[in-house]
């Protein structure tokens, strides 16, 4: 190999961003619509704003293929212990999307049956306001999320840990 | 002698076919559905009683969230049930505009219908996206009406919250033309696929006279051969003044049901060009709305529609306060699933997704 070509092939960079370049670009999604917000994600999908240009296209029924979860909708107190079960089931690294305003704080029903925000039952990553958010709305939320993701380190990320060291 | 025990299979609530958060307990003998048992209430929100706290007005956005699709159609029922309590009287242009927007609805509920119903039948997502394109469409139209295209909170008691934009008609021509093209294009494509119809003729049939008995509504019901729609029965609004038809199937399966929906955005395409040719000048709110709300009558009233899914009503009960003392939602889908049972037994368990599809539930609207 001549000095030219080498010059030409190879580049330095970090082990973070490379491996987290990758994780970005094929974000997952579960496939798992409570309410309305699911109506506007499918249409997020779909071929007017077509989220798989980042990858995202692929939604997992099954949340043990999955690496996002968007709680796409009203998350009621007869849900709740499924939504829990169903984030529990994926495997790290995991993230949760709280899409709308009723997944964010309870959204407009301040009743006795609704959870007020999925954030009493789970971690939230990104919060996307609206009722409901439009698609350009969800794919500013996944931007954001891609962002979250290039700036975690391999080094000190929670699931390469051992458990007592856990961050 | 052979002894074999019946599984008990449970479906849902996050599930990729039950069209959002529906659990059905299954009882099956090999692949056969014996017995199966719905659960509902994984979408209670309450409207309901939350409405007890609004005004009558302020209950209008939470209409919207009830069939989450047909959001206009939603707001148009709920402003009829107050202004029949109330006596309010609705301006000729804004009947015109509701009949518009309703049939546009009815357009959009009707291709999610077609195409969820292939998502199930394993289609996976071609059909539903071209659907979805032309949803895009109408929805461009109500944004520009409105500002929001799902939720539109557009109907009021008393007439429509704005006039028309500019441009709006001649755009909704076109684009009703280009509807019934696309309806055309859609009918040639799958109505008669081979696998479709191998997959859904003679599959959950429903017939006419437990069609009745289980008071199924609106496609559903036409699709069993009974020519039953409000839109005729009753002529609220203004639609004794368009010429439409009601049509029919007449075995009440799958495919029924599905051409069922083909069929009547023909009708609603035939309503819609004759609307927007006739819509006439004028104020687009009741003078005295606003007034009569604030001090509304100790009085009842049941207002009711063709909605896309079938006979959506609101009981609206005032004590002469602001707010509305008792609102009862008749909800078509929750009403639409009581036969479910009766025709999924004897089905396979794959056919009980696709007999699921074919009744088009909403679950914001079964849980309310």
């Amino acid at each position: 190999m001549t000095e030219e070509e080498i010059r030409k092939n190879i580049f330095t960079t970090t082990v973070d961003a490379v491996y987290n370049w990758g994780r970005k670009s094929s974000v997952w999604p579960v496939m798992f619509g409570l309410a309305c917000c699911a109506i506007e994600m499918i249409g997020a999908a779909t071929a007017r704003y077509d989220f798989s240009r980042f990858g995202m296209e692929i939604m997992r029924a099954s949340p043990r293929q999955a690496d996002l979860m968007i709680v796409a909708g009203t998350v009621v107190h007869k849900m709740a212990p499924q939504v829990l079960r169903i984030y529990e089931q994926m495997p790290e690294p995991k993230y949760v999307l709280a899409m709308g305003a009723c997944a964010t704080s309870g959204g407009p029903f301040p009743s006795y049956a609704v959870l007020q925000g999925v954030d009493e039952i789970i971690p939230v990553d990104v919060y996307v306001p609206g009722c409901p958010p439009r698609p350009e709305a969800l794919m500013q939320g996944f931007m954001t999320l891609h962002d979250d993701i290039m700036g975690q380190s391999i080094e000190k990320v929670s699931w390469y840990q051992k458990e007592d060291a856990a961050v | 002698m052979l002894k074999t025990e019946s599984i008990t299979l449970n479906l849902g609530p996050q599930h990729p076919s039950t069209h959002g958060v529906f659990r059905i307990k299954v009882e099956l003998d090999g692949e056969a559905v014996r017995d199966l048992e719905p659960v509902m209430g994984y979408l209670h929100r309450g409207i309901e009683k939350i409405s007890e706290d609004r005004t009558y007005v302020q209950v209008v956005p939470l209409t919207d969230r009830l069939d989450y699709i047909c959001a206009m159609t939603n707001n148009q029922a709920y402003a009829m049930a107050v202004e029949k309590m109330a006596g309010i009287k609705v301006p000729e242009r804004a009947e015109y505009i509701r009949v518009i927007m309703a049939e546009f609805t009815r357009i959009i509920n009707h291709l999610l219908a077609v195409g969820f119903l292939w998502n199930e039948l394993g289609a996976y997502f071609t059909p539903l996206l071209y659907c979805y394109r032309e949803r895009e469409r109408i929805l461009d139209l109500f944004e520009k009406t409105c500002g929001s295209r799902l939720t539109c909170n557009y109907i009021r008691p008393g007439g429509v919250s704005l006039d028309l934009p500019e441009g709006f008609i001649p755009e909704a021509k076109k684009l009703t033309s280009h509807l019934k093209t696309f309806t055309d294009e859609l009918n040639t494509m799958l109505t008669k696929n081979e696998i479709f119809i191998s997959r859904t003729v003679d599959v959950g049939i429903l017939p006419a006279d437990l069609a009745i008995n289980s008071s199924i509504t609106g496609p559903m019901l036409r699709a069993s051969g009974v020519p039953y729609d409000i839109r005729k029965v009753d002529n609220y609004s203004i639609y004794d003044r368009f010429d439409f038809d009601v049509p029919t199937c007449d075995h009440g399966d799958v495919w029924d049901r599905y051409y069922q929906h083909i069929l009547e955005i023909y009708q609603s395409i035939r309503i819609l060009e004759q609307a927007l040719d006739t819509i006439p000048d004028g104020k687009v709110m009741g003078r005295r709305a606003s007034r009569s709300l604030r001090r509304p009558p100790k009085d009842e009233a049941y207002g009711r529609i063709e909605s896309p899914k079938g006979e959506l009503g609101f009981y609206v009960v005032g004590d002469g306060s602001k707010n509305p003392y008792r609102l009862r939602i008749r909800p078509p889908s929750m009403i639409n699933l009581s036969a479910l049972k009766e025709m999924c037994e004897g089905q396979k368990i794959q056919d009980l997704i696709v007999i699921l599809g074919s009744v088009n539930i909403v679950l914001g609207e079964v849980d309310r």
